[in-house]
């Protein structure tokens, strides 16, 4: 064994132990104070089921959106260079660092019937502010940095040399982007998709003020979550909260098998 | 609230530091009062300057006034509360921090100043809204927060209901179905008033913001005359909104002295004078009377008389699985 595994381990159960498994394990102690029926009764109802939906729904879907455009923008970053290139990279970072109620603020002045773009899509029947659209587009723009971040590495180290082979070798475009870039790119995607999706799942700053928040319709989980605790209803909003926490466990270790599959098949 | 916790931890890192000559009082309140209490903390400074010699340094904290109850309960050290309604207060003094006869403590169940609800319209009222009965309308978008969360929003949906009420001759079912019909006409529910004048003044959404008075005031300076109307409707509800002292953060601190003549200053010819001219209807006559022209005429039921209170009230209409609750079910 390595010197210094005990060590090494010992700090890291101790850290995750502080950091994250005392407040995770404090949520569930306190969602335990309502009874099994009370509990099912608390997250089976149709408003917390909708918000549920809502929220993992929105999340998978500005995830996907993130995975397609985040690579093609990595892609870009990396392969070619034109004027101005360090200052879209430095852009790209901008959703980590700026506070989530001011993005959800220019958002919606943005796409407010009365805003710029909503102006244009009024025009043409659309509305994107207070509907769960509003949503897709707040969690895209916060989810965007976790998609291009995670596949630029990748591809930095990815030779083009790699793709020349592969036009040598009698291969079409498509082809080589399906056989040998994606696969090669795969487990980096998985990763950013998964990180957009878990930082979404949980998005309440910028969502609340492009959503609308109307019940059953455009109110997400965590806004419920906040509402109950308003009305003094710890016990049933720690319920809804350990609720989240389970299904999103359940995805992530999903993406993570996935990733890894796609790992070794990419080894082969 | 990460707000009010931060200002509770400067509160007592500037409170260790000041001088004995100087005390800190933090007033806890709901949404629109900012402006009402930036004024009267000037005026209730200087007057516990001249009195005692002693310098006040004010720390105000506004949200809604459920979530700033749950602030108090949760930690955040007011030494005054001063909120939208009685219910929020005897939250709060349900967790002991509050002795629970504070509503008699002070004068007129210690709400130094009432307020009502009102409807605030586009100029020109293009689509003529009159009354609560024009809010059912299908053309007609009306803009209020979630009474869950805001205080002001639980005003307005209980004078819509006293009117519905009224005007069913007291069938509970027909007025459940009207104000149901009014909250399905509601396209966006922001958490407190001050999101909701926000949306219906600068994103231009709605034709109808269901307001606190004040606030329907306040838009009419913020945004100027030219682009709004206040519309009085037939019938409307008496706004209490209550103040108390936090009584176990006083004691803590030493602050009740100080905490007490607050609360009881704002009774004073000099406050009712401010709290009228931040259009909250003074309980002074003198001051009534002097900016009686400046508030809306209209018939205000009280929620003790249609409701029975605020306990009752908050069971029926707001706590799960309430009437409101049952509007947002499925199939409804």
């Amino acid at each position: 064994m390595i010197p210094g595994f005990g060590l090494a381990l010992g700090i890291t159960f101790a850290w995750l132990g502080i950091i994250v498994l005392i407040p995770l394990g404090s949520l569930f102690i306190k969602a335990a104070t309502l009874s099994w029926a009370d509990y099912v009764h608390t997250i089976t109802s149709p408003r917390v089921l909708a918000s549920l939906r809502l929220s993992f729904g929105a999340s998978l879907l500005a995830a996907m959106v993130n995975m397609v455009f985040g690579s093609i923008v990595a892609w870009v970053l990396v392969r070619y260079s034109f004027p101005g290139r360090r200052l879209v990279d430095a852009l790209i970072d901008i959703p980590f660092a700026l506070p989530t109620a001011v993005a959800g603020i220019a958002l919606t002045a943005l796409f407010a019937p009365n805003g710029w773009i909503g102006e244009q899509l009024a025009k043409l029947d659309i509305q994107v502010a207070y509907t769960p659209t509003g949503i897709v587009i707040a969690l895209i723009f916060i989810g965007l940095p976790f998609v291009v971040r995670t596949v630029q590495p990748v591809l930095i180290d990815l030779d083009a040399e790699i793709e020349e082979a592969s036009a040598t070798l009698g291969a079409t475009r498509l082809q080589t982007i399906v056989r040998v870039i994606i696969p090669a790119l795969l487990p980096a995607l998985l990763t950013g998709f998964a990180l957009a999706f878990a930082r979404a799942s949980g998005e309440y700053g910028s969502v609340i003020f492009i959503a609308g928040n109307l019940p059953m319709v455009s109110e997400i989980a965590p806004l419920l979550i906040v509402t109950r605790l308003q009305e003094f209803a710890y016990a049933e909003a720690t319920a809804i909260a350990t609720i989240m926490l389970i299904i999103s466990f359940v995805l992530l270790l999903a993406i993570n098998l996935l990733q890894r599959w796609a790992e070794k098949r990419g080894q082969k | 609230m990460n707000r009010g916790h931060l200002i509770a931890g400067l509160a007592l890192l500037a409170g260790t530091t000041a001088q004995a000559q100087s005390i800190m009082l933090l007033n806890v309140s709901y949404d629109p009062t900012r402006e009402l209490y930036t004024q009267y903390n000037k005026a209730f400074g200087a007057h516990w300057e001249k009195t005692t010699g002693q310098k006040i340094t004010f720390q105000q904290s506004h949200g809604g006034s459920g979530g700033q109850a749950r602030a108090v309960i949760d930690g955040l050290e007011a030494d005054v509360v001063t909120l939208a309604l009685a219910y929020d207060v005897d939250a709060i003094a349900a967790k002991g921090l509050i002795a629970t006869d504070w509503i008699n403590r002070l004068p007129q169940n210690s709400a130094p100043y009432t307020s009502t609800i009102l409807f605030l319209v586009r100029k020109g009222n293009p689509k003529k809204v009159k009354d609560w009965d024009d809010l059912v309308r299908k053309d007609v978008k009306v803009i209020t927060p979630n009474p869950k969360t805001s205080g002001g929003a639980r005003w307005n949906y209980l004078a819509a209901w006293a009117y519905g009420l009224k005007k069913f001759n007291g069938d509970e079912a027909k007025t459940a179905a009207f104000v149901g019909d009014i909250l399905k006409n509601v396209p966006v529910l922001d958490s407190g008033a001050r999101g909701s004048t926000m949306t219906f003044a600068e994103r231009g959404i709605g034709d109808v913001l269901l307001a606190w008075e004040n606030e329907a005031f306040l838009a009419f300076d913020e945004f100027g005359k030219d682009k709004f109307e206040i519309v009085a409707p037939s019938l409307s509800i008496l706004a209490e909104p209550n103040v108390a002292v936090v009584d176990k953060n006083v004691d803590k601190k030493g602050s009740r002295k100080v905490a007490e003549e607050y609360l009881k200053y704002l009774y004073s010819d000099e406050a009712q004078d401010i709290i009228g001219k931040n259009h909250y209807r003074p309980r002074d006559p003198k001051a009534a009377a002097k900016y009686k022209a400046s508030f809306a005429n209209v018939t205000l039921i009280t929620i003790d008389d249609v409701f029975g209170g605020w306990q009752k009230a908050q069971k029926i209409h707001f706590a799960e699985g309430g009437t409101f609750d049952k509007i947002y079910k499925p199939g409804n």
